[in-house]
């Protein structure tokens, strides 16, 4: 067998492919959030839903003893239910505070709906395509992560809060 | 029991695959033209074997012989009896099963049916087959063995995952597996032409019809897989563009190329390296699909079957035959001189083959993309319906136009008459396209020529239709219809895409919604027991505001004991102008329903144009008998 240019690019190519497929075979945790808690937030910055200028970011986060990253959508339903857990927390607790993050949702919408319904949140980001979302590895809403100062992610609830996921948060942060 | 059957029965067909390779090697050296009648026995109870075990498989499955850890995962008693059957092959060890299965038949058929052919080309084809037959075997038995076996046996099954109990999805797995693994006999035959040199028209003769075959099983198996999508997930569309439907359709870019390639090498002569790098290329594709969804790799409906284990054999075995692959046709790859007239056939057929070879890699990079990112530089991005949409629907205009044109020019050379008819059906098609959005009234630049390249098609294959009639070419039809087929999809597409209404609002009983053309009344629930499910019913009335006829609609919210598990089953009205389509969802904790409302234009119409596109096919493989 000759040996050419052409020959050797794709040898290359296949064994490059190849060996990505075994690689991504034993790092593959695209979904896979069961070894978020206990990871360090990074790269975190999110900008206010009404105003582009304004934005939050690991710093802020490091001030509040504990933050609850709750993520919502006016069109999500489930998210209305668990709205007064929310605002119960907010109001009852000064360790704690609340980030929303508007997930593919439009600006009036959001609005009307904290209008509606009480706004429990510290500070509403947006995240209108989803990306921002996907590093937490959220894949539906609502889901909320809660932190710690070191940015440490020590709950994360996937669907609703309820009234017993309520308590732990609280035992939690006691 | 059960279990030791089956198995005994796959460690024959493990031994029996050695003997052939062994029988087939000896037989090679001796140099009359007739295969040794011993080989024909080996391959015979190879495959009789084989289909044995899948029937003691299915017998489990029937019995519900939950000794057999397989049945007792996969099954559950009160399971209708279809469904039993269905799920032989609704989990990855009994689908790899029939897999097999299909591996040891094709390796069996083609010898048999081949035997005009040169006996060694058709003896290496069986040697190869044969060790893609125990690659796989051994995949069977060491890493996902159907018939292991459980102790103490447990009193009831686990159940079939609900979504998976749908009459499409039954049959889905097993078209698309005839489809795929079909391919495996002509990546054999590609390898053994290469090692004995016989090429050309003879060996176009021994693989076109399993080509076929395999094409439209294939095309069946994804139409059949995107009507189960679009009924049963309850997403209301048809195609997602998720990576598991892409690894799809990656095979069958490549054997439609191959099948249109195959007519200019067995008419012309020429194009053979092509030709064999496209037979090798659509069974290594269907095995990187394999790959791809059952290593869990890529996230989708198909995870039921994601194991890394698994992943890492398939990927050695895709490894070991590409590098066979690469390494037989680089040794044997002899340069071939092309010369091809603008104005004929083989040049149009060529076109057609960059076309999917665009399509493919489109495909291929969209689908690669985020994977290779995730693992080189651990970032995170998913690759959607927008970059495939803007990449591959404006190239779909020049290909239908040349789809319409091709077929009419002769070999080697034609007149340039053709092109005025060309010229006439394009203002015809332009005129009948202004039309439709004279009355519709939108208008989109790309869509305007997205409908008149389909008219264009649609015309010309109706012409070529009535041509057909005159002058009785049957040879002609497979190809009209399948170019028919096309246009049609695309144009309903179009339509689908451009006037389809949607609507997502939450409700509770006795509200009411209303919308610009619909109004939806809520009236009211029941529940009702179904054979294995609980379902809660939801009756809506919905009245059209235009011509106030109203219809009832009543989308289902089904638990499934074994294993608990929610589906919504959508209210799909279907008319043949359009499709009416509800789905509800429960909110927890909550009295509202989420309710996702669409209108559909001409949905039925998409799924008969896409059986159109295979029926093509079907009347070819019921033609070669007859005029052959």
């Amino acid at each position: 067998m000759k040996i050419s240019i052409t020959k050797i690019i794709i040898f290359c190519f296949v064994i490059f492919s190849l060996s990505v497929f075994w690689r991504g075979l034993k790092i593959n945790k695209n979904y896979d959030t069961k070894n978020l808690i206990g990871s360090r937030i990074s790269n975190f910055k999110l900008s206010e839903i009404n105003n582009n200028e304004q934005y939050i970011s690991e710093k802020n986060l490091k001030k509040n003893k504990y933050t609850l990253i709750n993520f919502f959508a006016s069109w999500c339903a489930p998210c209305r239910t668990e709205h007064k857990y929310l605002l119960n927390l907010s109001n009852t607790n000064k360790e704690i505070k609340i980030i929303g993050l508007n997930y593919k949702d439009k600006k009036i919408n959001a609005n009307n709906f904290l209008n509606e319904l009480g706004n429990p949140y510290d500070f509403v980001g947006k995240d209108i395509d989803g990306k921002i979302s996907i590093l937490f590895g959220i894949y539906g809403i609502p889901e909320s992560i809660l932190i710690n100062n070191e940015l440490i992610v020590i709950k994360k609830i996937i669907g609703p809060i309820d009234k017993a996921q309520f308590n732990e948060i609280l035992k939690l942060i006691q | 029991m059960l279990s030791n059957i089956g198995i005994g029965f796959l460690i024959l067909v493990l031994i029996l695959s050695f003997l052939t390779i062994y029988n087939a090697s000896l037989d090679l050296k001796i140099s009359n033209q007739l295969i040794k009648k011993s080989i024909y026995k080996l391959s015979l109870f190879q495959t009789t074997f084989t289909i044995l075990s899948f029937f003691t498989l299915i017998i489990g499955f029937i019995n519900s012989d939950f000794s057999l850890i397989n049945v007792y995962e996969n099954s559950h008693t009160t399971k209708p009896f279809f469904y039993k059957i269905a799920g032989t092959w609704g989990n990855h060890e009994g689908s790899l099963l029939l897999w097999v299965n299909i591996l040891v038949i094709f390796s069996y058929l083609f010898l048999v049916f081949n035997y005009n052919h040169d006996k060694k080309y058709r003896l290496y084809t069986l040697i190869f087959q044969n060790i893609l037959i125990l690659g796989f075997l051994f995949f069977l038995l060491l890493n996902s063995n159907p018939f292991n076996s459980i102790y103490p046996i447990p009193p009831e099954g686990l159940g079939l995952n609900p979504i998976l109990q749908d009459p499409a999805l039954a049959i889905h797995p097993p078209l698309l597996y005839v489809g795929f693994v079909g391919c495996s006999i002509y990546f054999s035959a590609a390898i053994a032409s290469l090692l004995s040199g016989y090429g050309g028209k003879l060996f176009v003769q021994s693989i076109k019809s399993w080509v076929k075959i395999s094409w439209c099983f294939q095309t069946l198996g994804i139409v059949v897989g995107s009507i189960w999508a679009y009924y049963e997930l309850g997403w209301g569309g048809f195609w997602f563009w998720d990576p598991v439907e892409n690894a799809s359709l990656l095979p069958w870019f490549a054997i439609t190329a191959l099948m249109h390639s195959l007519i200019v090498l067995e008419k012309r002569n020429t194009l053979y390296a092509w030709v064999i790098i496209l037979c090798l290329l659509t069974f290594i594709l269907s095995v990187t699909g394999t790959f791809l969804v059952r290593s869990g790799i890529l996230n989708s409906v198909h995870t039921f079957a994601s194991d890394p284990s698994r992943g890492i054999y398939i990927l050695l075995f895709l490894s070991f035959m590409i590098f066979l692959a690469l390494t037989v046709f680089f040794k044997k790859y002899k340069k071939e001189n092309y010369n091809f007239n603008l104005k004929s056939k083989e040049t149009f057929i060529l076109a057609n083959n960059w076309f999917m070879a665009f399509f493919l890699i489109t495909v291929l990079i969209g689908m690669l993309y985020p994977i290779f990112l995730d693992v080189l530089i651990n970032v995170k991005i998913s690759v959607g319906p927008p970059f495939y949409n803007i990449v591959i629907i404006p190239l779909v205009i020049p290909f239908m136009i040349l789809m319409a044109i091709g077929p009419k020019f002769g070999w080697i050379k034609s007149k340039n008459k053709i092109f005025l008819k060309v010229l006439f059906f394009i203002l015809g098609a332009g005129v009948i396209n202004l039309s439709i959005f004279y009355f519709f009234g939108r208008y989109s630049l790309l869509s305007n020529l997205i409908f008149i390249a389909a008219v264009f098609l649609i015309l010309h294959s109706l012409l070529d239709f009535k041509n057909f009639i005159i002058n009785k070419n049957k040879l002609e039809l497979p190809r009209i219809i399948s170019h028919l087929g096309f246009g049609l999809l695309v144009f309903f597409i179009g339509i689908n895409h451009q006037f389809s209404l949607e609507e997502d609002f939450n409700l509770k009983v006795g509200e009411v919604k209303k919308t610009n053309t619909y109004e939806i009344n809520f009236e009211n629930i029941n529940i009702k027991d179904g054979k294995n499910y609980k379902a809660i019913i939801g009756n809506f009335k919905l009245t059209n505001l235009k011509n106030n006829l109203f219809q009832y609609l009543s989308p289902e919210i089904r638990i499934y004991p074994n294993p608990e598990t929610l589906t919504y089953e959508a209210a799909i009205k279907t008319k043949i102008s359009s499709d009416l389509y509800l789905t509800m969802s429960n909110v927890s904790r909550s009295e509202y329903y989420n309710i996702k409302f669409q209108k559909k234009p001409f949905m039925i119409w998409i799924w008969i144009s896409a059986l159109i596109i295979a029926l093509g096919g079907f009347v070819q493989l019921t033609l070669k008998k007859n005029e052959n």
